[in-house]
Order: C-alpha cells, then structure tokens, then sequence
C-alpha cells in the first residue's frame, strides 16, 4: 500500500461490509430466498446476541481454540524440526521435498475417519488432524527458506570461523526467516481451517460441532450465528497474525 | 620464512582415473613472502578461485599441503587468513555495525574493541557516517568498500580477495583499485588477489602469477618493481603497458586452450 491512502483503503473495505450487510437485508425483506436457506440479518443478530450469553458458547469457543493452538505448537515445532532435518543434506533435500509436497498435495481430509479411529471422536483427533495438515506449509516453507540461503554467505561465515550454532542462528535462519514466517502463517490458517472443519464433519464439542447441529435442528438462524462468530474470529486472528509478522519483519524493505 | 607456503597442491573432483574425474590444479608449488601483493591471473574457470579457497582452508586439496607462517592450514584460520570475496557477502539482515561484530566475535577479538576498530576499518574507506545503515540501503561500491573494510578489520596478517572488484563497473572499479594500492602499502598485509584484469593486476601487485589453463599450473611469474602507493600516473607510464603486455602475451593461448575445452565440453561459450 502506497503512503497516505490507509484511509480510503479502509473506508472502502468497510463500505463492501455495509453493502454486503444492506443486500442480505433487503434480500431477507423480499423474501427472495427462502429464510431455511438465508434467515433474515435481524433473526442472524438476535440468535447471535442470545448465543453469546449462554455458558455453552464460551465452552466451545474454549475447546476449539485450545484445539487450535495444540494443532498448531505441534505442527510449528515437527515442520520446523523436519524442514531442518531434511535441508542439512542436499540429497535428502532433492529426494524429500517433492515427497513432501506430493502429500500436501493430497486432501488429507480424506483421512479424517482413520484420525477418529486412532484418537477417538473427542478433542484429541481434532488436535492431530489439524496438526497434520498445518504441518506441510510449515516444513515446506522451512525447507524452501534453509535451501534456498546462498552459498557465498555460507563461505563467508566460514571463512570467519562461524560455529555450527553460529552459522544457524546468524545466517541460515536469519536468511530463511521471512520465507519460514509465510509458512507460519499460511500454517496457522490452515490448522484454523482444518480445526473447524473436523469438528464440523465429526466430534461431540466445540464450534464447528455446534454449527452442524444447528444445521441438522433445523435452526439457519443460530448456524448463521455461529458463522458470523468464526468469521470474525477468523477476521481478528489475520490482523493478530499481521501484526506479529510486521513486527518479526525487522529492518528495512 | 614465507608468509604463504604452497607446496605440491593437487585438486582433483571426482574419482582419479574416472571419465568424470577432472583435475582442476596440476601439482602447484609457491612461496609469498610477507608483505607481497600477489595476484593469481588466469582464464575463467583455470583454479584461481580453488587455490585462495584451498590457502583459505576452506577446501582441503586432494594432495600437497599449504603451510600459512609454518602452521599447516587445515581449515579456516579467521585469526591469521581474512577472506573478501566476489559478491558482497555483508549478511543484509544485519546493519554494518552488527556485520562487523558478528565477524570479531567469532575471531575471537574483545568486545570493548569491536566499536573502535569498526570505526577506524570504515574510516579508512571513507564510509565512516555508514556505520548503522543496512547492506541495502547502499550502493554496489559503497557494500564492496564496506566488505573490503569488513576484511581489514578482521586485522590478519593475510588478507585472500577473489575478484573483490568483479561486480562492480570500470569506473567504480578503478577509484577502489587506487584505493586499495593507497591503503594496503601502510598496512603491510601479505595479500592474494585474484582477478581477470590485467591492468588490475599491474597496477596493484608486486608479483603476478600466470596460470595455465585447466588443470591450472604456473606458466609465468612476472615482477612489477613499481614502488607502493601506486598513483594513477603509473597507468600512462610506458612500463606499465609493458608489464600488461607481458601479461596478455603469457595468457592469450591459455585463453584459447581455456575457450576450446569448454567448447568440447558443450559448456555455453
């Protein structure tokens, strides 16, 4: 974004909300789709306010982000240890990454009934499955980043008598830094995503849980409630994630 | 003693007696005395950069030792042997400062002293107000002049440049090259220069080593008396295009022995 237009920008982004909002509302005046398929913004708003108070909402708000940050410390920690691994040699590098990336390619959500098999329909399923999937942009990016460090900074830090230790902390890391931080985040909406959508599909709590039962009672109203509650969610995550990464982004451009 | 001891060195990739074996440095013997500014000359893909990488100990040779003021060299010496390469290899995520320290940390030099040797390193080639600018912030010859400076700080005996100047364009290369001449006749540094330039190589070095085409051996050493510093009007003297001459003439059919071998080769020309 060039210097000066934050505002209009923003103004803007707010008027496609607002717009998006009067639609569904005259839609839901009009009667144009049927109220089991998009109840009217003012019934969406009531649940919502009403949902809000109850204990049960804050205890699956609670069980899903928990699920999500397990997922995610153990996708950041075995993609950041595998992408490592794998770069310190070259032909492990040429003979794993397209490996890797093959198996990001396949829906993983395929394996969803074998993960509640191994773990039980509760949390813990959820936490493996979303682990699972946030894992693969997280190594790749991790891979990509230590592979891609060029060389003449490598025989540089040599010359100069660089550690093992040395080496890692000043240049690979610092050098792959901002490749690995895109997985990072490409990784967290990716376990976000996968969270929900597992429990969404098949588990006993949790928000995702709540919106396929809202579906199946037969109560668009509440569902929608719930959306609208992941959305902003999701909405207010992106700019914590922004923030952090403008932060971790130091130096000049 | 010398200060740089080659002797015997021998480089070899791949399997002796393979197809694709090739020998890239043929049984090379050499003294450099202490102070000597000595330039390795040859055609593109010779062994020049082999052999300061192999001096450096970075690369260990496959036969024959190099012995730096009588210590056998068997892998970097960041107390005795500073390297300024090709490429600026300033780490971009550091400013000029923490590019500096991270280098004496790992020399092993005080912490109280990296502030003043830093100054006085970049003083010397006059980018002293650069001090806490990122890599990225200068231009292509202010980095190699703050690289350059990065290896003189380090404050070894031996300094190891490959082609220093290379990426940068003739103007900015000669201004430097004077630069160099200017600064290293105070500091009495034992440097090996390697280059493609001739007028380069005349104009800096007290001796220049001729190499041969692949596998690199010595063809030719040629002495350039000329009393340090040296000052542009060395350049219009009738002796320098003689030495330049001397040079060419010594290189030309290692050149076209060079051009031919890459052209079986299939390399791109």
């Amino acid at each position: 974004m060039r210097g000066g237009s934050a505002l209009p920008a923003r103004l803007i982004q707010l008027g496609f909300v607002a717009a998006f909002l009067a639609l569904w509302f005259v839609i839901g005046r009009t009667g144009a789709i049927s109220p089991l398929f998009l109840p009217p913004v003012e019934a969406v708003w009531s649940a919502l306010t009403a949902l809000v108070q109850t204990p049960q909402f804050w205890a699956a708000v609670q069980v899903t982000l928990t699920t999500i940050v397990e997922a995610y410390l153990i996708a950041l920690a075995l993609g950041i240890t595998a992408g490592y691994a794998i770069t310190r040699s070259r032909f492990a590098t040429k003979v794993l990454e397209p490996i890797v990336s093959s198996i990001f390619a396949i829906p993983i959500t395929l394996f969803l009934p074998l993960f509640i098999l191994l773990f039980g329909i509760g949390t813990a399923s959820k936490v493996a499955y979303g682990a699972a999937y946030g894992f693969f942009p997280i190594a790749l990016n991790t891979i990509a980043g230590l592979a891609g460090v060029e060389n003449h900074y490598l025989n540089a830090a040599k010359s100069m008598g660089f550690s093992h230790f040395g080496t890692f902390r000043h240049v690979l890391f610092q050098a792959a830094f901002p490749v690995i931080l895109t997985g990072l985040r490409i990784g967290f909406f990716v376990c976000f995503a996968s969270v929900l959508g597992g429990e969404t599909i098949s588990s006993v709590s949790g928000v995702g849980r709540n919106i396929a039962l809202s579906a199946e009672l037969m109560e668009p109203a509440r569902m929608f409630a719930w959306i609208a509650v992941v959305i902003v969610a999701a909405i207010l995550l992106n700019g914590i994630v922004s923030l952090f990464e403008n932060r971790m982004r130091k130096g000049p451009a | 003693m010398p200060a740089i001891s080659i002797r015997n060195v021998t480089q070899r990739y791949g399997e002796p007696g393979s197809p694709q074996s090739v020998l890239a440095i043929d049984n090379l013997s050499l003294d450099i005395a202490r102070g000597e500014f000595l330039c390795l000359l040859g055609p593109s893909g010779c062994g020049k950069s082999t052999l300061l990488n192999i001096i450096g100990g970075l690369m260990a040779p496959s036969e024959g030792e190099v012995r730096v003021q009588d210590v056998l060299v068997r892998g970097p010496l960041p107390d005795r042997i500073a390297f300024v390469f090709q490429e600026s290899t300033l780490f971009p995520w550091y400013t000029v400062a923490e590019n500096f320290g991270i280098g004496f940390k790992y020399s092993g030099i005080a912490k109280s002293e990296w502030g003043d040797r830093t100054a006085k390193a970049l003083s010397s080639v006059g980018m002293a107000e650069f001090t806490n600018h990122y890599p990225s912030q200068l231009s292509v010859g202010m980095r190699q002049r703050v690289n350059l400076a990065r290896g003189i700080a380090a404050g070894t005996d031996i300094l190891l440049m490959d082609e220093p100047f290379a990426a940068l364009d003739e103007q900015t290369r000669m201004v430097l090259g004077e630069d160099l001449s200017v600064l290293l006749a105070e500091t009495n540094k034992t440097i090996v220069f390697v280059t493609h330039s001739l007028a380069e190589a005349v104009y800096l070095s007290d001796r220049i080593v001729v190499m041969t085409a692949r596998p690199a051996h010595i063809k030719k050493i040629i002495n350039v008396s000329e009393p340090h510093p040296r000052l542009p009007a060395f350049m219009l003297q009738p002796r320098f295009s003689e030495w330049r001459n001397e040079c060419y003439a010594a290189l030309r059919d290692e050149i076209r022995q060079a051009m031919a071998a890459a052209e079986s080769n299939g390399d791109p020309p």
